[in-house]
């Protein structure tokens, strides 16, 4: 765990002296992601499902004509109720080149947070594995948990990347 | 100067990467029996350009080899070296290291010196050598004079001319040395832009007599001659008309000089270069654009009473501006066969020449054009391809004379269009394959064979991994990687490979590829609530089966449909859709071609033919087994295009015994 300690110490001193953030609500639990990262916030609207994908890879939808895909992170971390409707919320994110669709249950607001407010994040407690986040940040008696957000989509957990030599064989 | 010259790099590299080819190809063509001043041109100004641009940029390495390269060139054009099948080799080595040398500054790799001094002391070695016996050339001399004077009207001049040449000529290259150093920059920075008129720029440049020769190439001075120098019994009287026919001779002849230039010219000033990630997105861009008109076009349906005309007026205009648009648009990005086939004459002289055998390359069908994202993703294959076809097909020489056979082989490249399809063919009047050999060697590689076995698919056993019947291995061929590369690298393009061959008299592989790689004619079939797109290519028929046609081994469907079994694959199952039809003779039957093998893909039903756009799954997410790449359909949704080669791999994995 020692190398995500110095990844993660890394990171925070990479953030600029005040961020901004986008807080999302997943469940009970508030977290936010770095804003730039974020490319549009649009309603959920039908998927088109991919073959034998995990149940929290939704499917992909045509933005724009990129075909992107969609990702319920209350199916992935066990929070919250996966239900859809037309107040359900994607965040498009730009994403190491890539754009990937994750859907919450909510977006609160934008917060802007100095690096002295970021502290960091415990290693249990939260739906996140803490490889995947940057730290906590008290804002008006909340505490927002603040994501890695590349981090999170580029894992091999979430599987969104081809691993470094798939194959091309369906038979495999 | 504090502009950033690192922005015209880029121009730079492609510039001279294309010069490079350019000199490649001139070298290969050349006849030295009866040199072609203009060839002989190209390939002067090719390393001259090189050389100017590289030197403003600081790449010494390509300036001090292409300036060797470029006086032994000059001594050549001025027929004060008679160019040898050595000095060509030596050229085309140079050339080659020239491209290592080029990548390695584009790839900001340092250029070691040691890489470099050979190449110079080599060519330099042969200009000394050379400029030695300078007068042992004489009756070389003589002969170029009178190839000049062929072609030449009034010889006179150009005698004239003839003794002016050789004494300027260091001065020429002194001049030019310093035109370079200097104010070269002002022409050359231009390079790349202004080529076409690179020559006359240069000419207006120096208002040295001598860079006038050098570049007017001998027809400006001997107008200077005439009318200065020419005291001559014919002067006074003919001054005139001397100097007219020397003029229009010196047209003549530049336009015949020219003539090559012109044709480059041509291309350079009627095209632009425009960066293929434009092109890209202005495909995308029509890409939705076509979308959105279908769209319209379904709601543009819904409108009644007066209106009702006037807009389907308006949209079938729509969709046929549309059309027009993405075709002119796909065209962008088609690029003549030649391009790659132009590599090739090297490949074979330097195998041919290496292995000891005669082989003659003949290229047909340069001109059909394909897509440029298919045409880099071919090379490798062709190249193998041509390779294999040389080194096991041809036989030696004195094989085929034993044989009774034409002593020089023949390997043959063709292009052409079928229908909505690329076939590109290698041939060759070689040995031809061994289905012995190969049936030997499957069975020892282990894989399952059957002696009975049609010659096509003995001939695909070729492509399975590791498999070489080479009687022994050489550097060129024969490890048995390969093959089954050049399979894969195929179907990654959404070709397929075909062989055809008898023994004894050769062989042809045939690659079948798609016309482009944006856009596939599909089928649109309906599975549950989903729909997905099958290449039309690989239809051969849909049928609604009976009872009595479906058979069943160890739970695996089979279709029997005139006197052949075929498997069958239920795509409800393949793709996990809950709602799909599983009973046969509910649904339908697409009958379905790939080069592996037939098969018969049940669906719940047909929806429509139409052309989609194909759109890459990889860019944002990653590569989906059986799926080749997904469309966006007129209602805005996303379908995915099946790839029926990976599902193919499907039937050989669940139904080993039903090879058909």
């Amino acid at each position: 765990m020692s190398g995500f300690n110095a990844n993660h110490e890394l990171d925070i001193h990479s953030l600029n002296e005040s961020t901004e953030f986008l807080s999302f609500v997943l469940g009970d639990e508030h977290y936010a992601l770095d804003i730039m990262s974020v490319k549009e916030i649009r309603g959920y609207e039908s998927v088109t499902k991919i073959a034998n994908a995990p149940p929290f890879i939704k499917g992909v939808i045509n933005l724009r004509g990129d075909i992107v895909p969609i990702v319920d992170l209350r199916l992935k971390f066990n929070v919250g109720e996966a239900t859809y409707n037309e107040f359900t919320i994607v965040i498009m994110l730009n994403v190491a080149d890539r754009i990937v669709g994750i859907v919450v249950d909510g977006v609160s607001d934008v917060i802007r947070l100095t690096d002295e407010e970021i502290r960091p994040a415990p290693e249990f407690g939260v739906a996140f594995d803490s490889r995947y986040l940057l730290g906590l940040a008290p804002v008006e008696e909340e505490m927002i948990i603040l994501v890695n957000i590349e981090q999170l989509i580029t894992s091999d957990e979430l599987g969104l990347f081809d691993t470094h030599n798939a194959g091309n064989d369906v038979s495999e | 100067m504090s502009i950033d010259m690192e922005q015209f790099h880029g121009v730079f590299f492609d510039e001279s990467q294309e010069h490079l080819d350019e000199m490649e190809h001139q070298l290969m063509d050349l006849d030295l029996q009866d040199l072609d001043p203009e060839q002989l041109n190209s390939i002067f100004r090719a390393a001259h350009s090189i050389k100017g641009g590289s030197g403003i940029f600081g790449f010494d390495a390509l300036t001090r080899v292409t300036h060797v390269m470029e006086n032994l060139l000059d001594r050549a054009r001025q027929h004060t070296l008679v160019l040898s099948t050595e000095i060509v080799d030596l050229f085309l080595h140079t050339v080659d290291n020239l491209k290592s040398i080029l990548a390695k500054y584009r790839d900001d790799e340092p250029v070691e010196n040691s890489e470099v001094a050979p190449m110079v002391k080599a060519l330099e070695d042969v200009l000394a050598a050379h400029s030695q016996d300078l007068s042992g050339h004489s009756t070389q001399t003589e002969k170029g004079q009178n190839l000049s004077k062929g072609t030449a009207s009034d010889a006179d001049c150009e005698d004239d001319s003839f003794g002016f040449f050789e004494p300027i000529q260091t001065a020429t290259l002194d001049a030019e040395k310093i035109q370079n150093g200097q104010d070269d920059t002002e022409v050359d920075l231009g390079f790349g832009f202004f080529e076409p008129i690179d020559n006359t720029n240069q000419v207006i440049e120096s208002d040295d007599k001598a860079s006038d020769d050098e570049q007017g190439f001998g027809f400006f001075a001997p107008l200077e001659q005439v009318s200065a120098t020419d005291d001559g019994p014919k002067a006074p009287a003919a001054s005139k008309p001397t100097k007219k026919s020397t003029k229009s001779k010196a047209e003549k002849r530049s336009t015949k000089a020219k003539s090559a230039k012109v044709k480059s010219s041509n291309t350079d000033t009627s095209s632009i270069r425009v960066d293929t990630l434009k092109i890209d997105s202005l495909v995308n861009l029509v890409g939705e654009l076509v979308i959105t008109q279908s769209m319209l076009t379904m709601i543009g349906s819904e409108v009644e009473g007066e209106l009702q005309e006037k807009v389907q007026t308006a949209l079938a205009e729509l969709h046929r501006n549309t059309r027009e648009i993405q075709e002119s648009v796909m065209s962008m990005r088609m690029l003549p066969m030649q391009v790659t086939f132009n590599r090739f004459p090297r490949v074979v002289r330097d195998l041919s020449s290496k292995l000891g055998k005669k082989v003659d390359l003949r290229i047909e069908g340069g001109n059909t054009e394909i897509d440029k994202g298919m045409i880099e993703k071919l090379v490798d294959p062709l190249t193998h391809l041509v390779r294999n076809s040389i080194d096991h097909g041809i036989e030696t020489t004195a094989k085929r004379i034993e044989l009774g056979k034409p002593e020089t082989g023949v390997v043959t490249l063709k292009a052409e269009q079928k229908g909505s399809s690329i076939v590109i063919s290698i041939i060759d009047d070689g040995a031809g394959l061994s289905r012995q050999r190969i049936l030997d060697k499957a069975i020892e590689n282990g894989l399952a064979v059957d002696l009975t076995m049609p010659d096509e698919q003995v001939w695909q056993l070729i492509f399975e991994a590791g498999f070489s019947t080479a009687a022994e291995v050489t550097d060129v061929s024969g490890r048995g990687v390969g093959m089954d590369v050049v399979r894969r690298n195929i179907e990654s393009i959404g070709g397929r490979i075909e062989i055809e061959s008898s023994f004894g008299i050769g062989s042809e592989f045939r690659i079948h590829l798609p016309l482009t790689l944006a856009i596939v004619d599909g089928m649109c079939v309906g599975v549950g609530n989903q729909v997905f797109v099958v290449p039309l290519v690989n239809i051969i028929e849909s049928i609604q089966p009976s009872e009595e046609q479906i058979k069943m081994i160890s739970n695996d469907k089979l279709l029997w449909i005139r006197e052949q079994y075929w498997p069958l694959i239920d795509l409800y199952k393949v793709m996990n859709i809950d709602d799909g039809i599983s009973d046969p003779t509910k649904g339908i039957v697409v009958l379905l071609e790939s080069s592996k093998k037939r098969f018969g893909l049940l669906i719940d039903g047909l929806l429509g033919q139409q052309q989609v756009v194909i759109k890459s799954l990889e860019q944002h997410y990653k590569r989906v087994p059986g799926i080749a790449g997904a469309t966006i359909m007129g209602d805005g949704n996303v379908a995915m295009i099946l790839d029926v080669e990976s599902l193919a791999s499907k039937v050989k994995a669940r139904l080993p015994e039903a090879e058909l």
